[in-house]
Parts: C-alpha cells; sequence; structure tokens
C-alpha cells in the first residue's frame, strides 16, 4: 500500500467530515452569538451591568439647589441606582429636576475629593482627618492667640440650616463678625424685604394661585426659585386661566411658554416697573387701603413717579411702547392676583435692589401683598434652636468689630485692597466664589491674599483648588443635614437629607469637620461645642420639629397666606438711586443666560446635565452666543468669532437668533469650569470671566446686569 | 449493429480492461484512504465530543460544599432559603444574613465546610461568592414569581433534584461567554432527557408551546 494523494485527501475529508458531525460547530456557533452580547467583548459596558439585588426605595431631601425636593432613591442592596422625585412631597409632589434624578453622578464625581488634603507648593497631598484638623485648629488657635479674631471669615451659600447655624456658632465663639453667603435668590429676597418691609423679613410669592404672574426676568421654567414647584405652578396656568408676562430682552425658555413677551432694553427693568407704578398711580389704579398704609416714602415717590416716569418716558428709556405700557399697568392692576416677580433669571446672580424694589412697590400699589396668589411677607424661617454662645472677652471684642465688608463682594474688594493680610484665615463651605462671583480673577487673587484658606468642598472646583487645606465633605447622597426649602416658596419646609450610602471616601459630614475643628481650639471656643457629633447636634437643635423630621422626613412650618399686616416703607426708592449702567464703551451690550441644563452655584452641572446641551448652546467645546441679525455686523450664523468686553476675551460661535433684542449678545452661565472634570470642565467659557462686578450705591450688590462687548470675526 | 456501436463495443471493452488494470492498482490507494477517512472521522469527532467541552469549559470549586439534602431536612422546603421579596422578587441565593437566622459564628455541624463557613464568612461578616449554576445571561429577563406562584410549576422543573444533592459539583464556566455550562447542558449535542437538563431560548419556548399555546413573544424576556 502506498500513500499518495488520495491518502491524504481521506485524510481531510475525514478529519472535516468528524468535526462537522461532532457538536464543535454548533456550539461554537452559539457561543460566539452569545460572546458577542457580553461585556467581556465590550469591557467598557462593565459598569453597566444591571446589578441583582433587594430593590429598596429610600426617601431624602436633595439639597444640590435651594429648591429643596424631596426624593426617593431606588437601592439595589447597598447601592444606589436611580433617583426619582418624592410623591406626595409638599415642595415637588413627585417632580423631579434634570440635575436631581443625574445627582448621583455626584457620587462618583471624577473630581471628588477623597481623603482631607494639604497644598504642598503647587501640589496637594494627601493627609489623615486627625493631622488635617490638627493642623487648622493650630492656624486658627494662632489668629486667637494674636487678639485679631475678625481676621477669620467664612463664606457658605446660605445662612439657614444647622451647618451653617455651626460656621456662624464658630466665628461667634471664636470672635469674628466676618461671616458671608454667597448671593442666593433668597438673600435677595431678604435683602428687598429688608429694604421695604424691616429687618428680619423675607419675601415669597404665591405662584401657584396668582391668575397674573408679571415677571421681570424671572426664569420661572428655567431654575428660578424652587425649580420643580415653580414648573408645577407654571403647568397649571392654563386650566387656572392665568397670565404670565415675561419681561426680559431674550425670547427665553420662560418668555417663549409666557401669554406675552416683552422685550426690554438690558438693564431698564427698574424703569419699566417704575413706569408701571406711574401709570398706575396716574391712571387711579392702586389699592387706596394699601397705599394707605405705606408709612414712609409714598408721597416724594409719587412726585418722582410723575416727574420722571411719564409712559414716554418710560418707552424711551426702556424701548417698550408707551401704549404697551398703559395696557400692561391696566391688565396688572386689574387682575383680580396679580403677583410681579423680580430676580432676573435663576435669581441668584447679579441684582439691582433698586430694580427689586420697584417691582416689589409694584406688587404693594395693587394691594397683593398677604392675600391668597400675591406676595407673602412673613418673619424669616426660624426653626433651629442652638444654645446662646458663651464668648469670652476676646469673643466679645472680635464680634462687635465692624465687619470687612457688607456683603461677599466687599470682603473681596477689601482683600484685594489691604496690604496686609485683611483675612488670616478664610473657611469656604458649599460655595465656590472663584467661578460664580463676576470676575474670577480678581476673587483668585484674593484667595491667594488669604494665608491660610480652608475648603470643605466634596470637589476639587476652582475655589478648592485656591485652598490651603481641604476637609472633604460627604455628598448629599452620603450625609445627614436639615434642609429648608427657600428661594422664594409660598411655604416654609424643612426636609431631611439622609445618608443613602455609606461614604463612599474618606470624607466627613462638614457639621462633624466643624465639630471636631472647635474641639481642637481652646476651651473658650470648644465649650460652645458641646455634641458628640453632628447628628447629635442637629437632634439637639431641631428639637421641636425633630419628631416630624425623623419620622415624615419633612416639618412644614408655615403655609398658607401669612396673617397680618407688614410696615411698607418704599423711602428707598422715593431717594431715586441711580440706575445702574453697564461697564465699558463698546456698543454691544453682554448679558449672562440662565439655563435650566445648567448650574451655575456650588456644584456645576452633572455630565447627565451637560450631555443635553443643544448644540445652539455648547458645540463641541465651543461656547455659542446669541446675536441678532440686526447687529451682527456681517457675522454668520455658526461662524466663529472673538467675543471682548473690558474684562477679557474669549472665543466663541456666533447663533443668529432673532429671539434677542439687537444690539444684545446672550452668553450662558455655567459652562467654563476648569478644574479636573473631563465631562464636565474645559467646555466653553465662563461667562463671570468676562463680566467685572458694579457695585449699586446704596444697596451695595453687585448689580451688573451684563457689560458692553464688541465681537469681532475670528 | 452499426459502425460506430462496434467502434463504441471494442472501445469500451479496451478501455474497460485498462480501467481493469487501473483498478487493480487504485484500489490499494482507496483503501487507504478510505483507512486515513475512517481514522481522521473518529479522532476528531472523539475530540469534538471529548476533548472539546474539556476545553471549552472550566472547572471552578464553588467556596466550600453545601449539602442541600441536609439543609432540606432541617430547615424545610427550598423556599425556607429561596424567598421571594414583598414586591414579588425572587432572593435567590440566599444572602448571609438569611445563613444566619440559624447559623452562628459558631459551627453548627463538624464537617470542615461548616468551619469555613463559619471562621471565613460568618466571623467576618463576609458574604459567600457562590458560583450560581443556573445564572441567565445578562440579556434575559426572568421572573420566578411568574413561572412558580402563577404558573404553579415546582422549583424541579427547572433545576432538577438539587434539593437530594448532598454535595456541589463544581461549577463549569464556558470560557468564551462566561456563562454556566448548565445553561446549555452537560450533553454537548444538547440532547435533553429532563426539563432541567437545558435552559436555552429554545427550552423556554418548548415549555411555553406546551403551556400556553404559544412560544412566547421576544420582549417577554428580552427587555
Amino acid at each position: 500500500m502506498k500513500v499518495d494523494r488520495r491518502s491524504f485527501l481521506g485524510l481531510g475529508i475525514g478529519a472535516v467530515a468528524g468535526i462537522a458531525v461532532s457538536p464543535v460547530g454548533l456550539k461554537l456557533m452559539d457561543d460566539s452569538s452569545i460572546l458577542t452580547q457580553t461585556t467581556k467583548l465590550w469591557p467598557w459596558a462593565l459598569d453597566h451591568d444591571p446589578l441583582d439585588g433587594e430593590i429598596i426605595y429610600e426617601n431624602s431631601v436633595c439639597s444640590l439647589c435651594p429648591g429643596a425636593c424631596g426624593i426617593s432613591v431606588r437601592k439595589i442592596d447597598d447601592r444606589p441606582i436611580k433617583i426619582e422625585g418624592l410623591a406626595d412631597y409638599p415642595v415637588n409632589d413627585g417632580g423631579a429636576c434634570l440635575h436631581g434624578i443625574a445627582g448621583l453622578q455626584y457620587l462618583y464625581d471624577p473630581a471628588r475629593i477623597k481623603t482631607p488634603l494639604k497644598k504642598n507648593g503647587d501640589k496637594f497631598e494627601e493627609i489623615s482627618w486627625e493631622d488635617a484638623i490638627a493642623l487648622v485648629a493650630g492656624k486658627l488657635g494662632d489668629v486667637r492667640k494674636s487678639g485679631a479674631t475678625e481676621k477669620l471669615a467664612c463664606i457658605t451659600d446660605k445662612d439657614q440650616g444647622s451647618v451653617s447655624g455651626l460656621f456662624q456658632r464658630l466665628l461667634a465663639a471664636f470672635g469674628s463678625p466676618n461671616f458671608y453667603t454667597m448671593p442666593s435668590l433668597e438673600s435677595y429676597l431678604e435683602i428687598t424685604a429688608a429694604a421695604i418691609h424691616g429687618e428680619g423679613k423675607t419675601i415669597a410669592f404665591d405662584l401657584e394661585n396668582s391668575d397674573f404672574v408679571l415677571s421681570f426676568g424671572a426664569g420661572v421654567i428655567e431654575g428660578w426659585g424652587s425649580p420643580v414647584a415653580c414648573f408645577k405652578a407654571n403647568a397649571t396656568r392654563k386650566e387656572r386661566h392665568a397670565k404670565l408676562y415675561q419681561i426680559e430682552p431674550r425670547l427665553s425658555n420662560t418668555a417663549a411658554n409666557a401669554d406675552k413677551w416683552i422685550p426690554v432694553k438690558p438693564g431698564t427693568e427698574a424703569d419699566l416697573a417704575l413706569g408701571l407704578c406711574a401709570a398706575i398711580l396716574k391712571g387711579n389704579m392702586f389699592d387706596s387701603m394699601a397705599t394707605s398704609r405705606i408709612t414712609g416714602g409714598f408721597n416724594k415717590l409719587a412726585a418722582m413717579l410723575a416727574k420722571d416716569y411719564s409712559a414716554a418716558k418710560t418707552a424711551q428709556i426702556t424701548g417698550v411702547k408707551e401704549a404697551d405700557i398703559m395696557k400692561l399697568a391696566k391688565a396688572f392692576a386689574k387682575a383680580k392676583m396679580p403677583v410681579a416677580v423680580f430676580g432676573k433669571g435663576r435669581g441668584d446672580g447679579a441684582q439691582s435692589l433698586k430694580e427689586m424694589a420697584a417691582v416689589q412697590t409694584l406688587n404693594i400699589l395693587v394691594g397683593n401683598i398677604n392675600k391668597k396668589g400675591g406676595v407673602f411677607v412673613q418673619n424669616k424661617t426660624e426653626y433651629l434652636e442652638f444654645p446662646e454662645v458663651t464668648k469670652d472677652s476676646v469673643a466679645e471684642a472680635g464680634t462687635s468689630k465692624a465687619r470687612l465688608g457688607r456683603y461677599v463682594d466687599q470682603l473681596i474688594e477689601k482683600i484685594n485692597a489691604s496690604s496686609n493680610p485683611a483675612v488670616e484665615a478664610l473657611l469656604v463651605y458649599n460655595a465656590n466664589p472663584c467661578y460664580s462671583l463676576r470676575d474670577t480673577k480678581r476673587v483668585k487673587q484674593a484667595m491667594a491674599k488669604v494665608p491660610f484658606v480652608v475648603s470643605f468642598s466634596s470637589f476639587l472646583d476652582e475655589t478648592a483648588m485656591e485652598a490651603d487645606i481641604i476637609l472633604p465633605s460627604h455628598t448629599f447622597i452620603e450625609r445627614l443635614e436639615d434642609v429648608p426649602s427657600m428661594a422664594g416658596l409660598s411655604k416654609t419646609v424643612v426636609g431631611l437629607t439622609k445618608p443613602v450610602i455609606s461614604p463612599i471616601f474618606d470624607t466627613k459630614d462638614p457639621g462633624d469637620a466643624v465639630i471636631m475643628i472647635a474641639k481642637a481650639l481652646d476651651e473658650a471656643v470648644a465649650g460652645n461645642f458641646e455634641w458628640e457629633s453632628y447628628e447629635e447636634c442637629l437632634e439637639a437643635v431641631t428639637a421641636g420639629i425633630w419628631d416630624s423630621l425623623s419620622e415624615d422626613g419633612y416639618a412644614v412650618i408655615s403655609e398658607g397666606v401669612p396673617t397680618g399686616s407688614q410696615a411698607v416703607n418704599i423711602g428707598f426708592l422715593a431717594g431715586s438711586p441711580e440706575t445702574i449702567q453697564a461697564q465699558g464703551d463698546f456698543d454691544l451690550t453682554l448679558i449672562p443666560i440662565d439655563n435650566m441644563r445648567l448650574v451655575s452655584g456650588a456644584a456645576a452641572a452633572s455630565p447627565f446635565a451637560v450631555k443635553t446641551l443643544a448644540d445652539t448652546v455648547l458645540k463641541g467645546k465651543d461656547i455659542v452666543v446669541e446675536m441678532n441679525p440686526l447687529t451682527a455686523k456681517g457675522l454668520k450664523d455658526c461662524s466663529k468669532a472673538t467675543l471682548t468686553t473690558p474684562m477679557g476675551s474669549a472665543k466663541v460661535l456666533i447663533n443668529l437668533n432673532e429671539g434677542i433684542m439687537p444690539g444684545v449678545i446672550g452668553m450662558v452661565e455655567g459652562l467654563g469650569h476648569t478644574f479636573d472634570n473631563k465631562y464636565v470642565s474645559n467646555k466653553g467659557v465662563n461667562v463671570n470671566d468676562l463680566i467685572g462686578p458694579v457695585l449699586e450705591s446704596g444697596s451695595g450688590l453687585d448689580a451688573a446686569f451684563g457689560i458692553k462687548a464688541k465681537i469681532t470675526k475670528a | 449493429m452499426s459502425e460506430l456501436e462496434n467502434k463504441t463495443e471494442n472501445g469500451s471493452t479496451e478501455s474497460a480492461g485498462e480501467c481493469a488494470s487501473g483498478e487493480t492498482k487504485d484500489d490499494k490507494g482507496l483503501g487507504l484512504g478510505v483507512i486515513f477517512f475512517i481514522v481522521a472521522f473518529v479522532v476528531c469527532f472523539l475530540s469534538g465530543t471529548l476533548l472539546f467541552p474539556k476545553l471549552l469549559y472550566s472547572k471552578k470549586e464553588q467556596p466550600f460544599n453545601f449539602d442541600h439534602e441536609l439543609h432540606v431536612s432541617e430547615a424545610g422546603d427550598c423556599d425556607a432559603c429561596h424567598s421571594y421579596r414583598d414586591d414579588g422578587t425572587f432572593t435567590g441565593i440566599p444572602k448571609l444574613a438569611t445563613c444566619l437566622d440559624c447559623h452562628t459564628d459558631e459551627p453548627l455541624g463538624e464537617t470542615e465546610d461548616e468551619a469555613i463557613f463559619a471562621e471565613e464568612y460568618v466571623a467576618n461578616e463576609k458574604e459567600v461568592p457562590w458560583l450560581v449554576y443556573s445564572r441567565q445571561p445578562d440579556c434575559v429577563f426572568f421572573s420566578h414569581a411568574a413561572h412558580t406562584i402563577k404558573a404553579g410549576n415546582d422549583c424541579k422543573t427547572c433545576h432538577g433534584p438539587i434539593a437530594e444533592s448532598t454535595s456541589s459539583r463544581p461549577y463549569e464556566e464556558n470560557r468564551l461567554t462566561g456563562y454556566s455550562r448548565d445553561i446549555w447542558g452537560k450533553n454537548i449535542f444538547g440532547i435533553k432527557k429532563h426539563s432541567w437538563d437545558r435552559m436555552k431560548m429554545d427550552d423556554c419556548a418548548e415549555c411555553h408551546k406546551k403551556e400556553t399555546g404559544h412560544q412566547g413573544y421576544c420582549f417577554q424576556c428580552h427587555k
């Protein structure tokens, strides 16, 4: 027998036939098809594997913005999976905004600070909590020993809530009057209330019952106030046959949704409000009962309005037609439950007291104060019962000294103007002034001039980058805190944020961090902080409402129309405060735009929220500015351009849009972050880099509604 | 007979003679070819049937041995440990907390497995990383409640006589897909004798067809 070609052929065919008859082919084909569906082939999808386990819902309160919505967190075993709005919660009743539902992304944010950090040269190095607290207490101890205890300052987001209360207590016991909050709608409501109705008051708007909402630029469906509560109030507008008139230079989403959009030249909203007041007075359409209660300034104001704010003059200033002003005044005054709302955009940016007071005067004239569907003026929410601070002589002397500035802007100015450090140590909690205050360069400069900056941030954001030491806080998913609803909501609700997951990094509750610092200081300070933990402190200081907080998750402090009349004094307006002018000499005016999909507060928008931006806002990494074609000066839609203001310049893309008044450039606020988060940072520019503060005389507020700008082809 | 036919006849006779001589020569080659064919066929078939599964599946041992029979006799039926939550979802393999209803960090029995459980897992409050024989691919949605509480099937219909087992067999993992061998079944040809021998999509469809009259729609399981 000879092995020849045929033998090999037989061998080959035999092998093929053997394999073919065996299950190899069928099995491999089946497995390959399954393989294509597994994460083995697509390892990036690994994190998206559905988890298997018990599904649990835990209720908490979102503290990402002052809205303070109730949330229901869906968990599988111990891991939170999704955030939804909590049904029947008195603020949002099941609703949620896109920032709230994406709240879990903050837990795993790439910029999260995982452990206390200490700056060494330009870099941060990790240190233990013990060392970090000892370091902070050591530095603060030195300041206290020096006797100049007023040189400890603190910047937080708000002055309400127990965590803010602990910071205020630390400063009081330490001996410093320098506690500051970032501008917020709540602070503007209090400032306006203080100017007209007296100190310790605040203002709320009964939007859900009003039949005529006259909004002076308030982004009612774009994040103003308590966003979800506002969405809900707006959603029922049609059923209630209520009207919304929107006054602002740009066709915002709120303006597009309103019954009428009244374009007004930027910065002349106060003049329009005063013009409307003048028309109401002239037409004898005011509520004489209400005006009789005005204790100061009414006659003077009436004379000033008659002289300077005739419909013709107002039309000239604001760009709104004379006839429209008259019609609007009539419609507002004749409405059954009218309400005029102030706070441009989200209401937390720069605002002028003149404008806010003028709008509030409109409310006063039509007699809607403390009426259903009108404006509620009532005492500031006080539900915390901190024991009185025991001060030693050093603290007494320190706290009786004058504050370095009225508001945070003046503090920054003072620090920059002093040759010796005006502030020796600065505590920053839940605030990002290096990003959200106007002219960020000056804020960073001030931070650099403070010898010792302590940040309590959860994220290595622009301000934390400037800190000397960072004591990282838990995110709102991981911590306990009382969260009062604020921001102009017609009812006051205090919610309880509860930890729904054990902290994933070596972070602490900011309340615990403050207590630890205080305890490490001398006995006079430490004696004021006898609680073992923040949890114990919270339970003690909320004793009056703790039962409902812990059982129901919230406590309603006030609801419904407040009773009793309020003092009214419009002397501030009668003094003819000057109107703010935009800084610079260029022809165009750059104004910031507040977009619901972005935020400009302490935290940056989540990756999810940034992804939802339209490419008329952010295209790739370029910010898109809105311009009217009439003043585009040859610039084409989608073309590249350079935007220049007295503060600096930036590369932008052009969006030609007839929904913005000629001569105005709109740039979204909330982009241009520079910290290490690839999903959110280095996209677009920060509008606060391009706009400088303009302080209003009298109120001291940064009231820069915009800045003069020019735009050239790039 | 025509000339042509004669020629052909002659021709064929001639060629037949040639062929005959050629066949004798080639027969040996063909014979060898057949042998080669058979040998290759048998080797490849056997490799594909016996060796291939050994290469395709890796064997993993469970963290320690588990005696189902003992637990059934001590604790009760399957649902004593494999229970349903209030919302109807199935708990699957019990968590450590369920085991601790009966067990403590002091071993209940005297076996080595019991000692491992108490020392490594109970004492350290660590979940036992059981390997789940019946875990379906991620793309499959399956409701235990619908099949048992609603349709009245017993556990054995799909899981077999696992309650009678006294030890844990090795878990075989498909090296390509990462899933358990139990889905395809022990028989590499996919032949099954019992309803629980395989749990591929066709097996679901077969039972659905039989029980409900329809094999079901894609989205019922692939959501």
